[in-house]
């Protein structure tokens, strides 16, 4: 088999991820993503099989990839116990390695995940941190969010949270000799190198595009392309 | 009876649950939004039902939605899983209590693939040891809060003040339960009830009283879906997932939902809001939506607890009405008060959804 087919064999999950699919479409047919997008996670499976390096190639460039919601709903379904979702992922890890992702408009999404997911885990120890949730890019989360976050350290000790606070509790602060910690887990296990990739394929992306950080990143969060969606 | 037949798989799904002695780790998702849920667990675990339910400040992320947003490598979050177990196994526990549904998948997922490969455990290990200085260690018993409160569910009927039945027709009330997908659809022996009759949920309201609604979409996914809620162009995933959920339950008319993961007690809550204000379309009575809580915002109204003290102020679909079937009192006039009782004013109203 090729290269790419090699380097995706490499990963744990396609290893766990991919015994011999019977192309029965079961995955597709209960998957969320493939009601909403153009998107047949069998298809994919049955690329991935095939060892085809150019199709493989054209994946790792494509949106495609990029549609999967991670539900593992196909796993519990698939009768060859598949796991469509873990070769996607697979498949991403991949994309971004090679820095293919920046090529799609989904895939080059990666680049806000990855500053405001990895910032929150290294600046604060978690993925989600509220001062970070703000009400103006997520007005979905209702008025009682705005009111939250009008009152956010008032709001949070009435509920018994410890926003910041030292000890145990929900919100603490986490102590700086855990989040040394987890920087050098980032250090060594390839994520800061991860992250990096992906910085810098933005930053030459925004560059090719002509525009400054702030309208690139504005243009990721909400541009979408109404060719993705499977309308019927 | 189809029912006993039920009732005859869900016994092979019975998963061991220790009665005691937790190492107790928290959720990033449920902590912003529902740091009252795992406040009350804290309570009825340990304060009225006596349990050693530990935890300390040193625990983090588990880095599941770094890892489900593909921003890290595989081999980052089982470092960090390890560094989770690691503390669990320095403070002398061997069980694991996790407060997400993201989490408790990852939990699994990582000890699964460190049975099949060993070799990889043994380098995860070797990682373990370079960045942290820990002693690498498994926990016997990994667990989700909510399989906790499924064990002590007696216990807890036991000392109930509420029951989960409406006070004006003596009817139990009508439950939807929601589960989420990490729960068991990836290793179904590890979930109650495994991932066709999760009986997690199910039997926590049948214990305090109330009936469970089967509907068509009741396995579906809420629509999280990671990358696709946090990038606000994927956002229509999120919505429409949850969307299709609700138009399959409303013709049962549930009197509430109960959630097992924080992320999707938020969607279902607040996508609720957002279809109303959108198409103007509610699925709960009188224009209102249906009210959506945690397991442990069920567990502490069915206690006596204070209403707002369990945050259930910062629901945006208001439970005011459920609070009325259940017969619990509330003071309206001390929903938005700060902890001294001072006045932070109140949220804004939406323009279509009832509240
Ligand atoms: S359900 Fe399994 S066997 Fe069927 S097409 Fe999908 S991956 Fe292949
Ligand atoms: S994990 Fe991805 S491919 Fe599988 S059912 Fe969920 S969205 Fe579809």
């Amino acid at each position: 088999m090729g290269m790419l087919y090699d380097k995706l064999m490499q990963d744990y999950r396609l290893r766990e991820g991919l015994n011999a699919c019977i192309n029965c479409g079961t995955c597709t047919a209960v998957c969320p993503a493939a009601e909403f997008y153009k998107y047949d996670p069998r298809r994919i499976v049955d690329i991935v099989q095939s060892g085809d390096e150019e199709k493989i190639e054209e994946l790792l460039r494509s949106d495609v990839i990029w549609y999967c919601g991670e539900c593992m709903s196909c796993l519990t379904r698939c009768p060859r116990k598949n796991a469509p979702g873990l070769v996607i992922m697979a498949l991403r890890s991949l994309s971004i390695d090679l820095g293919y992702f920046i090529e799609s408009e989904k895939g080059r999404q990666q680049y806000l995940l990855s500053r405001d997911i990895c910032g929150n885990v290294l600046n604060y120890g978690y993925c989600v941190y509220p001062r970070h949730f703000d009400y103006k890019s997520h007005p979905e989360a209702g008025r009682v969010w705005e009111w939250e976050e009008q009152h956010m350290d008032e709001v949070y000790e009435r509920l018994g949270a410890n926003l910041e606070g030292g000890g145990p509790g929900a919100l603490r602060k986490i102590p700086d000799e855990d989040l040394a910690q987890l920087k050098k887990i980032f250090d060594l296990t390839g994520a800061t190198k991860r992250m990096e990739t992906v910085k810098e394929a933005g930053r030459k992306k925004a560059e090719e595009l002509g525009l400054t950080e702030e309208e690139f990143s504005a243009m990721l969060y909400e541009q979408s392309s109404p060719k993705h969606l499977n309308r019927k | 009876m189809i029912y006993e037949g039920k009732q005859k798989i869900w016994s092979d799904y019975q998963k061991e649950i220790p009665d005691d002695h937790y190492y107790y780790v928290r959720s990033c998702i449920r902590q912003t939004f529902f740091p009252a849920s795992e406040g009350a667990l804290l309570k009825i675990t340990r304060g009225i039902l006596g349990r050693d339910v530990f935890e300390n400040e040193h625990h983090t992320t588990c880095g599941g939605i770094a890892y489900h947003t593909d921003t890290i490598p595989h081999e980052t979050v089982m470092t960090i899983v390890a560094r989770q177990f690691a503390l669990m196994h320095k403070h002398g526990y061997e069980n694991y209590v996790c407060s997400c549904i993201t989490s408790f998948g990852i939990y699994i997922e990582t000890l699964e693939t460190w049975r099949n490969f060993p070799e990889l455990e043994a380098k995860i290990a070797e990682n373990l040891k370079k960045t942290c200085n820990l002693e690498f260690a498994k926990p016997k018993f990994v667990v989700h809060t909510s399989d906790l409160i499924y064990k002590l569910r007696e216990e807890i009927a036991s000392k109930a003040k509420y029951k989960l039945v409406n006070v004006k027709t003596g009817q139990p009330l009508k439950v939807v339960e929601h589960i989420g997908c990490h729960y068991s659809k990836m290793f179904p022996s590890k979930g109650v009830g495994g991932a066709e009759y999760p009986y997690v949920l199910a039997g926590m309201v049948e214990a305090w009283g109330g009936e469970i609604v089967d509907y068509p979409e009741r396995r579906h996914c809420c629509g999280f879906g990671f990358r696709q809620y946090l990038i606000k162009a994927n956002r229509g995933y999120s919505l429409s997932n949850t969307h299709k959920k609700f138009e399959s339950m409303e013709p049962y008319e549930p009197d509430f939902i109960i959630t097992n993961c924080p992320g999707c007690a938020y969607f279902m809550d607040r996508w609720q809001y957002v279809i109303a204000e959108s198409q103007g379309k509610t699925y709960g009575e009188n224009g209102r939506g249906i009210p959506v809580l945690t397991y442990e915002e069920v567990a502490g109204l069915v206690l006596g607890f204070n209403p707002w003290d369990l945050g259930l102020q910062t629901h945006q679909v208001y439970v005011e009405p459920l609070l009325d079937k259940l017969g619990i009192p509330y003071e309206p006039a001390k929903k938005f008060l700060g902890a001294k009782g001072q006045d932070l004013g109140c949220p804004a109203l939406p323009t279509c959804l009832k509240v």
